[in-house]
């Protein structure tokens, strides 16, 4: 049952195979054992997920059902749950109960979905290894001495290690894609605009984005049915029509189901910096999708290397701007002694934030301060557009760009906490496609082996045009119709 | 721009972080190695280029002026660290 699809699941909760209470009890009984290993859950409330179970059962019964109710999924913890423990990876947020529900989480609520519980991420979703989460590191099920990548961390390592049927996550430069790859699944950051930002703590708002991630593209097509759709509480929802991700993807039972499908290969992606494993490992799988009937153009993103630069300018400028708010007087962490406000501002931040929240904090007001904003604020807004660009020039020769979601594969536990530039280079593939806001999705293409022994996952990206979702799920579905990656667990899992 | 200790101390008290001498001294190594990353992007001509704030031209959307929600004081002030009488509590700020 743990390694069954949301559609699978769906059928035998809908033939009364399996109850949402049995299948949530499962989960939860997976989750007392695995977890204190894995550290994936920050805030577990059974009684709450069982309750929700029970009214999932209910509206089974009433033949009420869809297509996620009554399925255990499991929130990554910046969204805000009405009644839950929210804490944003941070102490700032440790007894934080949300009074109210992201957008994100009343549309699963009002599908009938089950919330297992919250997921461990890095502290503000600022990190790509979940180290930097206040409740400790989360451990790669595939190797537990690695790291899962991050920030969605928590999701990923729950969904590796099947402790949830799917995940959420949010991906403001890589932090779905770069897990996903990490921990071997499918995961799915939407066109910036598609998912509410709602309820979701911001951490860069011109970037953050809410997506799936799951353990094939099908069930990240059910999971983004249920969350994308047009919000007026968030200014940046986009007002579109609603579609149907799933549709295309049945469809796929020709001999070459990709006949005539152009895939640019970015020369920028198989430069300098990628692991020549991994290298290995993606162009066995842009082969396979060359027998599937796809055609190679070769492209170029010449301002690629320059997204590192940029989003470290803008991300902690609208994240200074963002976390202003923590000030200890209508919500989360106060200090316990001070002499007056100022002093009660600065102690409350100074130890309700962790190293790499202040550093960020530090950098944003530091390119924002006066004299300043022109050469970094400005200067980084105007390469943005260049490398945005880039992308569109590049769409005008192919359908969809594929290359690495990550330069590796899993890395140890410490091996970059004292380097931020290295642990910034993690996400030299998927930061460009936040700042030109296109979606991004990576899927499991294989594995490279250690010298320990051990498997680790590596995750093909492909990214897609504006609002192009439906056909890179189906790009991703024939792939996984014709290879197993996507149903492999870790060992003792 | 190279950092110096006096700019990481202002910056923090921009911030409103209070920072230690000592973590003053290891902030300086860490963000001047960022600051180090950031200043690649001084080697492009971007003369002419219209600024980047958001991937969609998009305008802001209006809606009628009228109230949207219910006044839950109480509900959210439940979690405030400090409050008395439906206010905030903060240290004095009049003398």
């Amino acid at each position: 049952m743990i390694n069954s699809s949301l559609k699978q699941l769906s059928t035998a909760l809908a033939a009364k195979q399996v109850s949402s209470v049995e299948l949530t009890q499962a989960y939860l009984d997976r989750i007392d054992a695995l977890n204190p290993h894995i550290n994936a859950y920050i805030t577990l409330d059974p009684a709450k997920s069982l309750a929700q179970a029970q009214a999932a059962d209910a509206k089974i019964a009433a033949g009420e059902a869809q297509p996620l109710t009554g399925i255990p999924l499991a929130q990554k913890d910046i969204f805000c749950a009405n009644g839950w423990r929210t804490t944003c990876g941070s102490k700032m947020l440790e007894t934080f109960i949300a009074p109210y529900d992201a957008h994100v989480i009343s549309q699963f609520d009002a599908v009938g979905a089950v919330n297992l519980g919250k997921t461990n991420m890095d502290e503000f979703a600022m990190g790509s290894s979940n180290e930097t989460s206040y409740f400790g590191g989360v451990k790669n099920p595939w190797d537990t001495t690695r790291v899962p990548g991050g920030s969605s961390g928590g999701s990923a390592a729950a969904v590796a290690a099947r402790l949830c049927a799917a995940a959420t996550g949010t991906d403001t430069g890589g932090s779905i894609r770069q897990p996903a790859s990490l921990c071997g699944f499918t995961g799915l950051k939407p066109t910036y605009g598609l998912v509410s930002r709602f309820g979701m703590i911001a951490f860069a708002s011109s970037l953050d984005q809410a997506g799936p991630m799951a353990k094939s593209a099908e069930d990240c097509a059910m999971m983004l049915n249920v969350m994308a759709g047009f919000d007026s509480r968030d200014s940046t929802s986009v007002q579109r029509e609603k579609e149907d991700y799933t549709r295309g993807l049945a469809a796929m039972q020709a001999d070459k189901p990709l006949q005539g499908l152009r895939i640019g290969l970015p020369k920028e992606y198989f430069a300098d910096g990628l692991n020549a494993e991994v290298a290995k490992v993606i162009e066995t799988a842009i082969a396979q999708y060359q027998a599937l009937g796809a055609q190679i153009v070769e492209i170029s993103l010449p301002n690629n290397n320059l997204s590192i630069p940029v989003y470290y300018v803008l991300a902690p400028a609208e994240a200074s701007s963002n976390l202003s708010r923590y000030d200890g007087v209508r919500y989360g962490h106060r200090a316990a002694d001070y002499t007056d406000l100022l002093d009660m501002y600065m102690k409350s931040r100074a130890e309700g934030f962790g190293a790499e929240v202040k550093r960020r904090i530090l950098i944003g007001t530091y390119v924002l301060s006066a004299g300043y904003y022109d050469a970094y604020y400005l200067k980084a807004q105007q390469i943005r557009r260049l490398i945005a660009q880039d992308f569109t020039e590049a769409f005008k020769h192919c359908d969809v760009i594929m290359g690495p979601a990550a330069p590796s594969t899993a890395f140890k536990v410490g091996e970059k906490t004292n380097d931020p530039v290295a642990m910034y280079l993690e996400d030299l593939y998927t930061i460009a496609v936040n700042l030109a806001g296109l979606p991004g999705m990576s899927i499991p293409a294989g594995f490279v082996h250690t010298t320990e022994g051990k498997a680790l996952p590596v995750g093909l990206q492909i990214i897609g045009n504006y609002f192009d979702e439906a056909r890179m799920l189906n790009v991703g579905h024939a792939y996984q119709q014709v290879t197993d990656w996507h149903t492999r667990m870790p060992e003792g899992i | 721009m190279a950092l110096n200790l006096d700019d990481i101390k202002r910056i923090a008290h921009l911030a409103r972080i209070q920072v230690s001498e000592q973590e003053a001294q290891a902030t300086l190594s860490k963000l001047s190695g960022i600051i180090g990353l950031i200043e690649q992007m001084q080697a492009v001509d971007t003369t002419g280029i219209v600024p980047m704030s958001h991937s969609q031209d998009v305008t802001q959307r209006l809606r009628d002026d009228v109230v949207t929600s219910d006044n839950q004081r109480e509900r959210f002030q439940s979690i405030a660290p400090a409050t008395q009488d439906g206010l905030y509590l903060v240290p004095k700020v009049i003398e």
